[in-house]
């Protein structure tokens, strides 16, 4: 991924959004009129992350890990429980009216669900017209429909259909107008939350390659959620693993698929079927046993330890930190953090 | 298991065919040919408010005891509906079964009665969804429902039927199965209800198992889980497994034999280890080429031009051919036949042998 001239000022690899120990805790209450608060949901615990400029960060992690309540914290719909966040140096969740429309404006998301994050009862051009309403200096009046046709053509759609309801489209045509209405005002961070997880084989490989030919022609910087590895593999330049809330591992594309250290991202990896019969019996796959505990009870030390083959006392004790660890100097959260031998670990 | 609610007045219908295709049913019980099950020239469509959808156009595959056939395909293929006829639970109308024949150990499971049907519904044939929660009844303990099958179609007593829904819920490795008899559905993660389901299904000891993508709603670690589930149940229990997915991935890890679908019709079918590497159909070169590989780093990825047909203006010659990188007038003006290229692979390509040979593209 080659980005063409940036505009002046801002640099390529330089952090734009920095995330600093995120916490989103939802109350369990019980009761009907006099409610009290019998416990908390961890959705999300404690996470830092930078995302740099230009970038794609990929967010990995199965069911109930937390990753779209993070995506929901980063786009301001929920507020966090405690921690900071800052888009360009400005302070995300203290920013209040017109600054926090400013915020808003750089920093767009497309949704997994192509079929209910459209209107069905609006044109395909008042979709992509409707962040102008709400920001109308990004587009003066008379100028709106030219634009909407340009970002459809961006798009890959054609700038004729500005007149079509979204049911007239198929899954991946309205997964391109999703990215045309996040594109709308020009941002510079986009969050995308399992963007080709609802769409075909075929059709995934197109919107992929229209995300990448996107990021290269606009600069944009994009944190990708999703829980199909290799799609991740192939967008991202650095991935966060996340278990029960936390980020267990942090690294470079080749750091998490070549030298992962955290025995979660190695089962994680393993289980990824691979479309090769040929490797069948040489895949070397390691078992998780058990399901994902509830994040409302989550396990005292590490929160991986109850399926974990390397277990220790200190594990139910001790929660590690997410930090560069003696095996490879990328931060895992494992206290044996190690690469995986080729032979079998268990 | 819907197979269990044999009273809706759809389900009796299925088995209506057009008394044109219907052969006459051989005496014996002997499966002819030696397939377990087969299917024949299937036609089915689809009877709308806006015109007919032709879902299946003339599918033809077969299973024998103990294996795994893998049927593959995007939305819209009909790899589901052509499941659905073989378990009679097409919704008809809006579905109408034009003709063909399903038989099953000879016979024509088509020209048979509703009662009949039943018969081999479940005991014979039995099928799991890809969402367990809408599957199961959320109003009823999962051991109930294990055991209504058994009460119902086995005639146990109710303390039989229990003891045997332990006995299932064990054999698919649900922990302390005893003490969750009483739970409710929504009481189970999703890989545990996916058991659950499985569990009801192998109630009667079926034959032939058709799972209709049974770990796409799941993570990955539970996929491996329910996959291997599968494997040991197929190989102890000496089961044949029609597995429906179009993960290319979880095909290539289980199954023995692959059958393609693109628009209502199976256009390659062959071994899993010669498909993969060598597709002879270039809508399955092109679906191999277009999956992000976690085995390989910065390929880039190339895409199938265009949009799957819109299943009431199929295109005419190839259902492929506007898609299709290969395509020459040939394409458009004639059906494409089954080619066979040996090993007991066909594919419906008038260029089969170039495009298997064509490593290049």
């Amino acid at each position: 991924m080659t980005a063409p001239a940036s505009p002046p000022k801002k640099v390529r690899g330089e952090p734009i959004l920095a995330v600093e120990n995120l916490v989103k805790h939802f109350p369990i209450t019980r009761g009907v009129v006099f409610q009290r608060q019998i416990g908390a949901v961890r959705a999300v615990d404690g996470v830092s992350f930078d995302l740099r400029r230009g970038e794609t960060l990929g967010i990995v992690g199965e069911s109930g890990c937390g990753k779209s309540t993070l995506a929901r914290l980063l786009m301001r719909l929920e507020m966090p429980t405690s921690g900071a966040a800052t888009l360009e140096g400005r302070d995300l969740f203290a920013a209040r009216g017109g600054e926090l429309r400013r915020l808003r404006r750089n920093m767009q998301m497309v949704l997994q669900d192509p079929y209910t994050s459209l209107n069905p009862r609006m044109t395909v051009g008042d979709i992509i017209g409707e962040p102008f309403e709400i920001h109308p200096e990004a587009a003066p009046k008379g100028s709106r429909q030219r634009r909407v046709q340009e970002l459809l053509d961006m798009v890959g759609l054609s700038p004729e259909h500005i007149n079509r309801y979204p049911h007239q489209f198929s899954g991946g045509q309205r997964q391109r107008i999703g990215i045309a209405r996040a594109l709308a005002l020009r941002p510079e961070v986009i969050v995308c939350d399992e963007p080709v997880s609802a769409l075909d084989v075929s059709i995934q490989a197109q919107v992929i390659n229209l995300l990448e030919q996107l990021q290269d022609e606009l600069g944009l910087s994009y944190i990708f959620i999703a829980h199909d590895l290799s799609v991740v593999r192939h967008i991202c330049d650095r991935v966060a693993v996340m278990y029960l809330g936390r980020i267990v591992e942090l690294g470079t594309e080749e750091e998490i698929y070549q030298r992962a250290t955290h025995p979660y991202t190695q089962a994680l990896l393993s289980a990824v079927p691979v479309p090769d019969p040929e490797l069948r019996d040489s895949q070397n796959m390691i078992r998780l046993i058990g399901d994902v505990p509830s994040p409302a009870n989550p396990p005292s030390g590490c929160r991986f330890r109850t399926r974990c083959w390397k277990a220790q006392d200190i594990c139910a004790t001790q929660d590690p930190d997410t930090v560069p660890r003696a095996a490879d100097p990328h931060p895992s959260a494992c206290h044996f953090a190690e690469l995986r031998e080729p032979a079998s670990p268990s | 298991m819907r197979g269990n609610r044999p009273t809706r007045g759809s389900e009796r219908k299925a088995g209506t065919v057009s008394q044109s295709a219907v052969q006459p049913t051989p005496a014996s019980p002997t499966p002819e040919g030696g397939h377990l099950l087969e299917i024949r020239d299937l036609h089915v469509e689809f009877r709308t408010g806006e015109g007919v959808a032709k879902v299946i156009n003339g599918v033809s595959y077969h299973l024998d005891a103990g294996e795994t056939l893998a049927v593959l395909g995007e939305s819209g293929s009909g790899k589901s509906v052509t499941a659905q006829a073989i378990m009679g639970i097409l919704d008809t109308p809006p579905a109408v079964i034009r003709s063909g024949q399903i038989r099953y150990q000879g016979r024509d499971l088509l020209t048979q009665s509703e009662e009949q049907r039943r018969q081999v519904r479940g005991t014979e044939i039995a099928m799991i969804f890809q969402d367990a929660l809408s599957a199961l009844n959320p109003t009823f303990p999962v051991g109930w429902q294990i055991g209504e099958t058994l009460r119902q179609r086995a005639g146990m007593s109710r303390g039989d039927a229990r003891r045997r829904a332990i006995e299932l819920m064990e054999l698919v490795k649900i922990p302390a199965a005893a003490n969750r008899l009483g739970d409710y559905p929504h009481q189970f993660s999703g890989g545990m209800r996916q058991r659950v389901m499985i569990a009801m299904a192998l109630a009667l000891d079926p034959k032939v198992l058709i799972a209709d993508e049974p770990t796409t709603a799941l993570d990955v670690t539970v996929q491996a889980q329910i996959m291997d589930l599968l494997s040991d149940l197929r190989r102890d229990l000496r089961m044949a497994i029609i597995l429906i997915t179009h993960d290319l991935g979880v095909v290539a890890g289980v199954a023995d034999r692959i059958a393609v679908m693109y628009a209502g019709r199976i256009v390659e079918h062959a071994d899993v280890r010669s498909l993969y590497k060598a597709p002879a159909h270039p809508y399955t070169k092109g679906l191999l080429k277009s999956i992000p590989r976690l085995d390989f780093q910065g390929q880039q990825l190339s895409t199938i031009r265009g949009l799957p047909p819109n299943l009431m203006r199929i295109p005419s010659g190839c259902p492929f051919h506007p898609r299709c990188p290969y395509v020459q007038q040939v394409c458009v003006d004639v059906v494409p036949h089954d080619l066979v290229l040996g090993d007991g692979r066909t594919s419906a390509c008038h260029f089969a042998q170039e495009v298997r040979d064509d490593r290049a593209r």
